[in-house]
């Protein structure tokens, strides 16, 4: 995970210059391009739609936040903004499919955009990785992981907001074994903490942080991988194996890394 | 004749009561903003045979949901015999939905059944509330008027099941002796049983008078005690479940006034008409800019604080409550609502529901995690509201947590929510 090989991503803008269109817009997401332990996720799972040939490209320099943040923080102004400029350089490139890494950005894109004219079919990252595997059966070695019990934590805009539980599950069962289930799980899963823009602010007074209890639920499986498939929710629960003494023994991966592990990637 | 005079006055004077009450609460609907538009009939019923008559959601939590479930059940059958005393009470007839034969069997025999299961439940309930230390039925917003209700409601609603089947039981005992039976008995049969022998034929009408007079009396006061109490959910819950909202929980209420506004700044030549000149004011600050599904939801809130004890923030200590933004806005709307119709539009007792009823500190705690939607048995929303409110302090008063007017900034500068530029988008790849 600590290559500095310049990975080859097609960008929209160059495509479609040389008259392209790929078939998926790849929509990194502001912590997927900023945010320093997110930005490998975001090559791990750039990795991988290379090593698959997957027909995509991402908007690079022309993407720009979604509005997610700004909308849940109560300025409706901003979000219609920033969402109009980004459907109108989506709409210029004709995009029909996205992925996002984000739960919060794939829940803006599938819901919100539509009332402002956008219409897109959106996958969660996790969704389209569950596809691969079943479409390439056996390129993974499973026993890359076979000695890591993995657990995962489910991101409310994934699970509880968009339904989705099964897809990360199943790429984990594919990429390692069944992950071991925390107490509670799926619709009943307890936020990690920074949805709805606390992800930018210090949490209000209380006894204890949500993160911290979030982890302490997550620990209580005894698994030494906790797996997420959010950015916010990667940066929350690494804070809570901080806060637990635990960021040695446990480490925190999203699903995309552990694929492009046992891909070998 | 003379006892049909005094039941039609007593009904009279429950309807009108009634009537009244119900005029009150639409008053104050008529001062909400709109929701949405009420159309797909065919989802809507979808929700109320599964949400509310399959109680899909109060499952969640299996052993007080059954409880809870029993007891609903219990009330949709029961209640149509309480219509067919209605129905006796002004004719002067004896059970006369008994022409429906074997129908009838099946209604009053699981009416009877019901009867003694809604009693049982009704009893853990009591337990519960009085006697067991249940964390879901504390909090700041739980007052003891609050508990009062509930124990008030329980106790009304066990003396119903009890005069129920004491009315049964002095059928029973009546028609057994005539051999002349309307109906099943399968409990009251079993009662019957355990009295002393050679009760009078006097006697037994006197359990069947004293307790149908109670039961129906029970009925009109407990009908005309629900407008003002928690259990007013008892009318509201099929309404507010069938009224819910259809559109994916992850999905905030595009605001109109400000897309026309952005629509016209981005671009000028095509906004066929200019934005109008007063726009109504951004969000909620007050009982007179929630929607009428704000104000349902409120309504039907019975305080069972399923939303509250799954809340990140409240089970971390945090002073966010989502059952305390439903009582809230419940008792500000009547509030707020009587003094806007008596006083005019520019009513005002220096109080808002922002501030002086939900405070800035709770509003700020919410994740949007929705788990608090997820869990409310009859599908209300609770973080609409708080996000509405957001609203009102973002756009009407810009007044937000330094760390969120820092990330509103960067987004405007920058498009992102830290102070990167967007030139180094992708350095990830590098």
């Amino acid at each position: 995970m600590t290559d500095t090989t310049k990975l080859n991503i097609p960008v929209m803008a160059d495509l479609a210059a040389k008259g392209e269109k790929p078939e998926y817009l790849l929509w990194i997401g502001c912590a997927g391009a900023y945010d320093d332990r997110y930005k490998k996720v975001s090559r791990a799972f750039a990795k991988i739609l290379l090593h698959f040939n997957v027909n995509f490209a991402v908007l690079g320099t022309e993407e720009t936040c979604t509005g997610d943040p700004a909308r849940r923080a109560g300025n409706e102004m901003l979000f219609q903004m920033q969402a109009m400029q980004v459907i109108e350089t989506m709409n210029s490139y004709e995009v029909k499919k996205i992925i996002t890494i984000c739960p919060h950005c794939f829940n803006t894109f599938k819901n919100e955009y539509p009332d402002l004219g956008g219409h897109y079919e959106v996958v969660h990252h996790t969704q389209f990785l569950n596809k691969l595997l079943d479409e390439n059966p056996g390129k993974v070695d499973k026993k890359i992981l076979e000695n890591s019990s993995i657990t995962f934590h489910d991101p409310c805009y994934l699970g509880r907001i968009n339904d989705e539980y099964e897809a990360p599950r199943k790429v984990i069962s594919k990429v390692a074994s069944q992950p071991l289930e925390i107490d509670p799980n799926r619709s009943k899963a307890l936020c990690c903490g920074a949805g709805g823009a606390q992800m930018f602010k210090e949490a209000e007074h209380g006894d204890r942080e949500v993160y911290e209890m979030r982890t302490s639920q997550a620990l209580a499986t005894g698994a030494k991988v906790v797996a997420t498939a959010c950015p916010f929710c990667m940066t929350m629960i690494t804070d809570g194996l901080k806060a637990h003494n635990k960021e040695e023994e446990i480490k925190n991966y999203d699903v995309a890394e552990l694929v492009a592990m046992a891909l070998g990637l | 004749m003379i006892k049909q005079i005094i039941f039609a006055a007593v009904l009279l004077l429950t309807l009108g009561i009634l009537s009244y009450s119900f005029y009150r609460i639409y008053q104050l609907f008529k001062l909400t903003r709109p929701a949405f538009k009420i159309a797909d009939t065919g989802k809507r019923l979808n929700k109320l045979f599964v949400v509310a008559f399959g109680q899909s959601k109060i499952f969640r939590w299996p052993y007080t949901g059954l409880l809870h479930a029993l007891v609903f059940w219990g009330f949709v059958v029961i209640t149509i015999g309480s219509l067919e005393m209605v129905v006796d009470g002004l004719l002067g007839t004896h059970r006369a939905l008994g022409v429906l034969g074997p129908v009838y069997d099946i209604i009053i025999g699981s009416g009877d059944v019901f009867g003694a299961i809604v009693l049982l439940a009704i009893l853990v309930f009591i337990i519960r509330r009085l006697f067991l230390n249940i964390k879901r039925f504390k909090g700041v917003e739980i007052k003891k008027k609050s508990k009062q209700d509930a124990i008030l409601a329980l106790t009304m609603i066990f003396l119903l099941m009890v005069s129920l089947l004491g009315m049964n039981l002095g059928y029973y005992g009546l028609a057994v002796s005539e051999s002349n039976i309307e109906g099943i008995y399968p409990v009251s049969a079993f009662l019957f049983g355990l009295l002393p022998e050679g009760m009078s034929y006097s006697q037994l009408y006197m359990i069947h008078e004293v307790n149908w007079w109670a039961h129906i009396i029970l009925i009109f006061l407990f009908a005309n005690i629900l407008p003002y109490s928690k259990h007013f959910h008892v009318f509201t819950s099929l309404p507010n479940v069938y009224l819910s909202r259809l559109t994916p929980i992850g999905k905030m209420n595009t605001m109109q006034d400000v897309k026309a506004e952005v629509e016209a700044m981005m671009n000028p030549d095509a906004a066929s008409e200019p934005p109008p000149e007063e726009l109504g004011s951004f969000g909620v600050s007050d009982g007179e800019h929630i929607t009428w599904k704000n104000y349902l939801d409120s309504l039907s809130c019975t305080q069972c604080g399923r939303c509250t004890s799954v809340c990140p923030a409240n089970q971390t200590g945090k002073k966010l409550s989502p059952r305390k933004i439903m009582v809230d806005t419940r008792a500000r709307m009547k509030e707020r609502g009587y003094q806007l119709i008596k006083e005019g539009k520019d009513a005002t007792d220096g109080k808002m529901l922002i501030n002086d009823y939900i405070t800035e500190e709770e509003l700020w705690a919410c994740t949007t995690c929705n788990a608090c939607v997820i869990e409310c048995p009859i599908n209300i929303n609770q973080p609409e509201l708080i996000l509405e409110m957001r609203r009102y302090l973002v756009l009407e008063q810009a007044k937000a947590p330094g760390e969120i007017s820092m990330m509103l900034t960067n987004i405007e500068n920058n498009g992102a929510p830290w102070q990167y530029s967007p030139e180094d988008r992708m350095k990830w790849a590098e």
